[in-house]
């Protein structure tokens, strides 16, 4: 078996004639990895060594021309990837060992699939005569993450795995992006083999057929050109396609004049401080956005998925409208909501077809604006109620008022922002305002505690001197606390921002709501010193209780240079509204102020 | 704009939804995927993760040269689920195209069951009137039993089933639906 010998120095991957040439040469199977990786521009891999990708990370240390972050937990490696991820638009990089670094990274796979965040993520297997044996470190990780990727591969020779990365590699970021898992035996990683080029691989279609004909793009513009209520309800896959689909989002929201919501994954699409924008809808949402989803006589979907968090109600969702529905997935179409028009494709080029259609019909026949006077007067009296209003406080931090401050003092910083998951991450959703996409990383579809502390470690590595800061819940951020380490060893100075309410307060205000307030094990109890904490790890801590101090300590905050745990003591009862009660229509919103639980329904109890 | 049709869906939502009764109907897809490591369990996790019914399931390599394997699934549901059920399929890498055989008026679709009839005097008489109708071919011969192949569609093969019951029916083994286009083009 060929020893690992390190790459020619010309078999780069800008050099096309060096590639080829390449392919001659026989190479160990973690060279042929590396060889693929450097092709695919690969600049950073979060990971954590083990048995069985030792040969890996052999050829990686010799090579010197990748980063490796190690993480603490497998789990904060790939969160910390979809960080990256979606913070940059390119796919992050997963390396973990067999076994448990396979199964502790299951979480954070899944939390990618089901938010469209592209990964490849890269594990060890035991040697190939092993597999089956129940073998030290031996799980069956195609298996346990078959439903949990995109797609996933064991690669059983040499010869195929730069092929396969390359092809792994189209299929996490083409078509609606995903997480795609490699498995390679450690026999093969020594194994030697012949290089494949990205130009030479195979790489076989994910894009659906695309629906977007001109017909189609003509009948949607018709219909926003008739709609007296319409409403643009926008998702993450405006910012899966890129920041141009999101500039051409706004291009046509005001040359049509229509309003803009979101779900919680699509903000920053739109900005914020615009007239047209109607903030989040859904369960917490505003009340002018539910309402408009609620009332509108057109709805535009665009890369946004029906979940049940934005729809509330099902038979009584938004009864009135039409609706379009534009979506890379063709499986989600008519999933949840069945639609009047179809269309498929990338949300970007169907927003360009759109607005360029949009204008030329405009020089023709220009509709009369005066159309959508009535629908922005109702809208108006829908802002007047101030849905995210709440009773402000002197002498104790409401944590609405922490986001606020938050948002003020950071406004002149290149900001970026993740969440856990739990109360502080509606607050962060409604009180903090993007105006940029790829600025806000939250877990939406699986909703993992855990999220935020590792998503920061790796928004902050592809952006060194962004002030990245984790809006955090005291329950959630021991999930993934450990990553405090990694940000110390690498330089990252990710900062935390910790709602701290000593309690899992998403899950007490359920309580409160649905079990007649009925704590059950949802007190953060023993919660601690966040301040310590911060000190062990070699980071700093702050800990502010009175709104008089909360200014001064988040300017401190924003200057340390280093990792930061800030503990922020909010009041402990406060409850996130408004809130669409499950089961109930969007136009049945609770604000907040004396709720009793009696709005919610025998049936809606038993919903998530 | 009818690719995709528009009854009132029955939501996978947790949230209820009133809709009317929507006709439910049965369907046989063929999928074409590349035969490789773990496609059938793709295609068989994908069914069980989103509680999908599904009726029979028969996989064999079709394309040698291709590496390509025909899976011929029946399922049920409304239109849409089944439309569902198909763009769902069609997410996966390995699956090339899903065909919806049952859309097309000219699909053929055959079964083959072996059924094993013990017996003697009368019944076995009859049992061996009754195969000859069907064009049943005994495949393995005792003093007291048989072994039948019969071959058709899924009705025919039913009926050759319930008609066996009474005539001493031991055991029976399909193979589930195959289907097929009439005619010169292929799908
Ligand atoms: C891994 C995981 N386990 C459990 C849950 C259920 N859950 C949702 S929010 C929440 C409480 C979060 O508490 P905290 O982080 O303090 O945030 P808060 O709601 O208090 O702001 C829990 C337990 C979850 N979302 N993720
Ligand atoms: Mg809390």
């Amino acid at each position: 078996m060929n020893a690992i010998t390190p790459p020619p120095a010309q078999s780069q991957s800008d050099d096309q004639s060096a590639a080829t040439q390449a392919g001659a040469v026989q190479k160990s199977g973690a060279d042929l990895l590396l060889d693929a990786l450097e092709e695919q521009g690969v600049e950073v891999i979060f990971g954590y060594p083990g048995g069985a990708v030792l040969p890996i990370y052999d050829a990686l240390d010799k090579r010197g021309t990748i980063k490796h972050i190690m993480v603490r937990h497998e789990q904060g490696a790939v969160h910390a990837a979809e960080g990256y991820a979606r913070s940059t638009g390119k796919p992050g990089i997963v390396l973990v060992t067999s076994g448990p670094g396979a199964t502790n990274a299951v979480t954070g796979l899944t939390d990618a699939l089901l938010d469209s965040i592209p990964l490849v993520c890269i594990t060890g297997q035991v040697a190939r005569p092993l597999i089956g044996t129940d073998a030290f470190q031996e799980c069956d990780t195609i298996g346990i993450t078959r439903n949990c990727t995109k797609h996933n591969y064991m690669v059983d020779h040499a010869d195929r795995l730069a092929g396969v990365v390359h092809e792994a590699f189209h299929i996490a970021t083409q078509g609606r992006p995903g997480p795609v898992l490699i498995d390679i035996p450690k026999d093969v990683q020594f194994e030697s083999g012949s290089y494949t080029a990205k130009a030479d691989a195979v790489a076989r279609p994910t894009v659906a057929k695309p629906l977007m004909d001109d017909e189609r793009i003509a009948k949607v513009v018709d219909m926003l050109r008739s709609a007296r209520k319409p409403v643009f309800y926008t998702g993450g896959g405006v910012i899966n396609a890129g920041p141009r689909a999101s500039e051409t989002l706004r291009a046509l929201a005001h040359a049509s004049n229509v309003p803009v919501t979101s779900t919680l994954m699509g903000l920053g699409a739109f900005p914020a401080s615009d007239r047209q924008w109607l903030g989040m809808l859904g369960m917490h949402g505003s009340y002018e956005a539910n309402n408009a989803m609620h009332d509108c006589d057109l709805m535009v979907c665009i890369g946004a998925r029906f979940d049940d968090r934005v729809t509330g109600r099902l038979d009584a969702f938004s009864p009135g409208s039409k609706k379009i529905h534009i979506d890379i997935d063709p499986s989600s179409i008519n999933k949840n909501v069945p639609v009047d028009l179809p269309v498929i494709g990338d949300a970007g080029k169907i927003l360009a077809a759109l607005l360029q259609k949009w204008q030329s019909t405009e020089v023709d026949s220009p509709c009369d604006p005066a159309r959508l006077d009535g629908w922005w007067a109702e809208i108006a009296s829908w802002r007047g109620k101030n849905s995210f209003a709440y009773a402000k406080s002197d002498s104790l931090i409401k944590p609405q008022y922490a986001v606020e401050r938050l948002y003020e003092l950071t406004k002149g910083y290149d900001t970026y922002i993740t969440t856990e998951v739990g109360q502080h991450q509606m607050w962060a959703a409604q009180h903090f305002h993007f105006e940029e996409p790829n600025r806000w990383m939250t877990s939406g579809g699986l909703g993992t505690m855990g999220y935020g502390l590792p998503a920061a470690l790796g928004v902050q590595e592809a952006h060194p001197d962004a002030l990245v800061i984790d809006i955090a819940g005291d329950a959630s951020v021991q999930m993934c606390i450990q990553e405090m380490s990694a940000a110390i060893q690498y330089g990252l100075p990710i900062k935390i921002f910790i709602l701290n309410n000593e309690y899992l307060g998403m899950v007490r205000q359920w309580q409160e709501l649905l079990h007649d307030k009925r704590y059950a094990q949802s007190y953060s109890a023993s919660l601690p010193d966040f301040v310590k904490l911060a000190e062990a790890y070699g980071g700093e801590g702050f800990c502010a209780e009175h709104p008089d101090e909360l200014d001064d300590k988040i300017i401190a905050m924003i200057k340390s240079d280093k990792p930061v745990l800030f503990d922020c003591r909010v009041t402990k009862e406060e409850n996130v509204f408004p809130m669409i009660p499950s089961g109930a229509a969007h136009n049945d919103m609770l604000l907040g102020g004396a709720v009793t639980g009696e709005e919610i329904s025998a049936a809606g109890k038993v919903l998530v | 704009m009818s690719d995709t049709p528009n009854d009132n869906a029955p939501s996978q939502s947790v949230y209820p939804v009133s809709s009317g009764d929507p006709a439910i109907y049965e369907c046989i897809l063929a999928a074409i995927v590349d035969n490789e490591p773990g496609v059938l369990a793709r295609v068989v996790g994908l069914i069980s993760a989103r509680g999908y019914n599904i009726e029979s399931l028969t996989v064999a390599e079709t394309d040698v040269m291709k590496h390509r394997s025909r899976i011929t699934i029946v399922t049920s549901g409304t239109a849409t689920k089944i439309s569902q059920i198909k763009a769902q399929l069609e997410r996966l890498v390995p699956v090339r195209r899903v065909i919806d055989v049952t859309a097309e008026s000219d699909a053929i679709e055959r079964e083959l069951a072996l059924v094993k009839v013990e017996g003697s005097g009368e019944q076995r008489l009859e049992a061996m009137r009754v195969a000859d109708i069907f064009r049943a071919r005994p495949i393995d011969i005792t003093h007291n039993s048989f072994v039948f192949e019969v071959t058709g569609t899924r009705d025919k093969v039913n009926a050759f089933i319930d008609l066996m019951r009474p005539l001493g029916l031991v055991e029976n083994s399909r193979t589930g639906v195959l289907s097929i286009r009439r005619g010169a083009e292929a799908n």
